[in-house]
C-alpha cells in the first residue's frame, strides 16, 4: 500500500472527528438531560411514557390529520380512556408550560417544530413567577459555569 | 477477490430482505381506527347559510363580525391591503356586481350585505391549490382550511371569485387584541378564511355569528334536508346566490 501511514492515519483521524458525538455521549461528557416538568397529579400520558417520548410527533400529526381533514374528535388510547384530540385542552390541559417541558426537550435534541407559531401557548400566570426565578437562576448558573445558555 | 453474479445478486436480495425485517421506530402502532367524531357533534349532508337582509339592522353595530373575529383570532391589520376579513361588509353593488343596474333604486341598495366563505359546491379554490391546503370535506361539504400545509402561494386567491381569502402578509399576533387561546392563530405567509366554524359545530355549537344575532339574520342548517329551517325559508322566499352562473354553486343564499 502507498502512503500507508497517511491512509491509516488519516482514516483513523476520519473515524475518531466523525464519530465525536458517539463516544462523547458514551463517555457522559454530553449535555445534561434538561429537568422538564411533569404534570402534578398525573400519572400516565394519552400512551404509555416510552411511546410518547419517541412518536409524540407522530401521534400529534394523525390527530391533526384527524381533526382538520376527517372530522374526527375522540381519541381511544391502548387503555380504552377516551381524550379530545386537542393540543391546547389535552395536551398542555396536563403540560401547562410549554417553555418548561417542551421547549426544554426540543431545544436539547436541537429541533424546533413550528407548533407554536399559530397554537398559543398557555398561560399560567402564577407559575410565570416561579418560571422567572428559574431562568434567573440559570442564567447565574450559567454564568458561573462561564457559559452562555 | 471474484464474485459470480449469481451470489452477488443473492447477497444483495438476502441484505434487502434483513434490511426490511428490522423494525422501524413507531411500527407495530397502528393509529388508525382509534379515532371517532365527536358524540355532540352536528351533523350535516351539506351545510348551508341562509342571510337575510330584511332583518339586517345596522344597529348591532357589526356584532357577528365581532363575534366571528373574536372567536377565530383574525387580526385587526389597519392598512387595507393587508387586512384579513373571514366576514365582511360590501355595499351590493360589490357582492352583486353583476345585477347592480337592475336594483339600483331598489329597498337593498343602500344596505351593506354580509358577505363570508360561500362553501361552493364546486369551488375552484380546491382546484388550484396544489397541496391540497385546502379541501372540501365530503361529508358536509365544507371547504376547510389545513394552514400546516399552506405554502402561501394564493393561487386559492386568485381563483376565488367571491374575494373570501386573505393572505397574512405579516404576523398576525401583535394585531389581536385579545387572543382566544383555544383557537389558533395563523402565521405570516398563510391564506384564511371563514371554516363555517367547523372546530364548533364539532362540539355541538352553532356557528359563531349565527348565535350572536339577535335579529335572526343568519340561518345555518342542512340545504339537503327537505325539513331544515334553511330549506324552509328558501322555499318561501325569493332568494339569490353571489355569481350563480359561476357554476360554483355557493352554500349561502340572500333573502331581500
Amino acid at each position: 500500500m502507498f502512503n500507508r501511514g497517511w491512509v491509516i492515519g488519516g482514516i483513523i483521524a476520519f473515524v475518531a472527528a466523525a464519530g465525536f458525538p458517539f463516544y462523547w455521549h458514551v463517555l457522559g461528557r454530553h449535555e445534561p438531560f434538561p429537568e422538564l416538568e411533569r404534570p402534578k397529579g398525573e400519572k400516565s400520558c394519552v400512551e404509555g411514557v416510552a411511546y410518547m417520548r419517541t412518536d409524540h410527533m407522530r401521534l400529534l400529526h394523525a390527530w391533526r390529520t384527524a381533526v382538520v381533514r376527517d372530522d374526527l374528535l375522540i381519541y381511544t388510547a391502548s387503555n380504552g380512556k377516551r381524550f379530545e384530540m386537542n393540543l391546547h385542552k389535552t395536551c398542555m390541559g396536563c403540560h401547562q408550560s410549554r417553555d418548561r417541558f417542551c421547549t426544554r426537550c426540543h431545544d436539547y435534541n436541537d429541533v424546533s417544530p413550528p407548533c407554536w407559531d399559530c397554537h398559543v401557548a398557555p398561560e399560567v400566570p402564577e407559575v410565570r413567577v416561579q418560571q422567572s426565578e428559574i431562568s434567573r437562576k440559570e442564567t447565574s448558573d450559567d454564568m458561573q459555569k462561564g457559559s452562555p445558555s | 477477490m471474484t464474485l459470480s453474479r449469481r451470489k452477488f445478486l443473492k447477497t444483495t436480495a438476502a441484505a434487502a430482505l434483513t434490511a426490511m425485517a428490522i423494525p422501524k421506530a413507531g411500527q407495530g402502532f397502528e393509529l388508525e381506527g382509534r379515532m371517532s367524531p365527536g358524540p355532540k357533534a352536528l351533523k350535516a349532508k351539506r351545510w348551508g347559510m341562509v342571510v337575510d337582509m330584511r332583518r339586517c339592522k345596522d344597529d348591532c353595530a357589526g356584532a357577528c363580525i365581532k363575534a366571528c373575529h373574536a372567536v377565530h383570532n383574525v387580526p385587526y391589520i389597519p392598512q387595507a391591503e393587508h387586512q384579513v376579513m373571514w366576514l365582511f361588509l360590501e355595499p351590493y353593488e360589490n357582492a352583486f356586481p353583476e345585477q347592480s343596474r337592475g336594483l339600483t333604486a331598489g329597498t337593498a341598495i343602500k344596505q351593506k350585505f354580509l358577505l363570508m366563505c360561500n362553501h361552493c359546491e364546486d369551488p375552484p379554490c380546491v382546484r388550484a391549490c396544489p397541496t391540497q391546503a385546502t379541501f372540501k370535506r365530503q361529508d358536509d361539504g365544507i371547504v376547510m382550511m389545513d394552514y400546516h400545509r399552506c405554502i402561501g402561494c394564493r393561487f386559492c386567491m386568485a381563483a376565488c371569485p367571491y374575494g373570501s381569502r386573505s393572505f397574512n402578509f405579516r404576523d398576525p399576533r401583535p394585531f389581536i387584541s385579545s387572543i382566544n387561546p383555544g383557537y389558533p392563530t395563523r402565521r405570516k405567509g398563510v391564506v384564511e378564511k371563514c371554516n363555517f366554524c367547523q372546530e364548533r359545530l364539532e362540539i355541538g355549537q352553532m356557528p359563531a355569528c349565527v348565535e350572536v344575532c339577535k335579529e335572526g339574520v343568519l340561518t345555518f342548517r342542512d340545504l339537503r334536508d327537505p325539513d331544515s329551517t334553511v330549506s324552509k325559508i328558501l322555499a318561501k322566499h325569493p332568494h339569490m346566490r353571489r355569481k350563480p352562473d359561476l357554476g360554483t354553486g355557493p352554500s349561502v343564499y340572500y333573502v331581500l
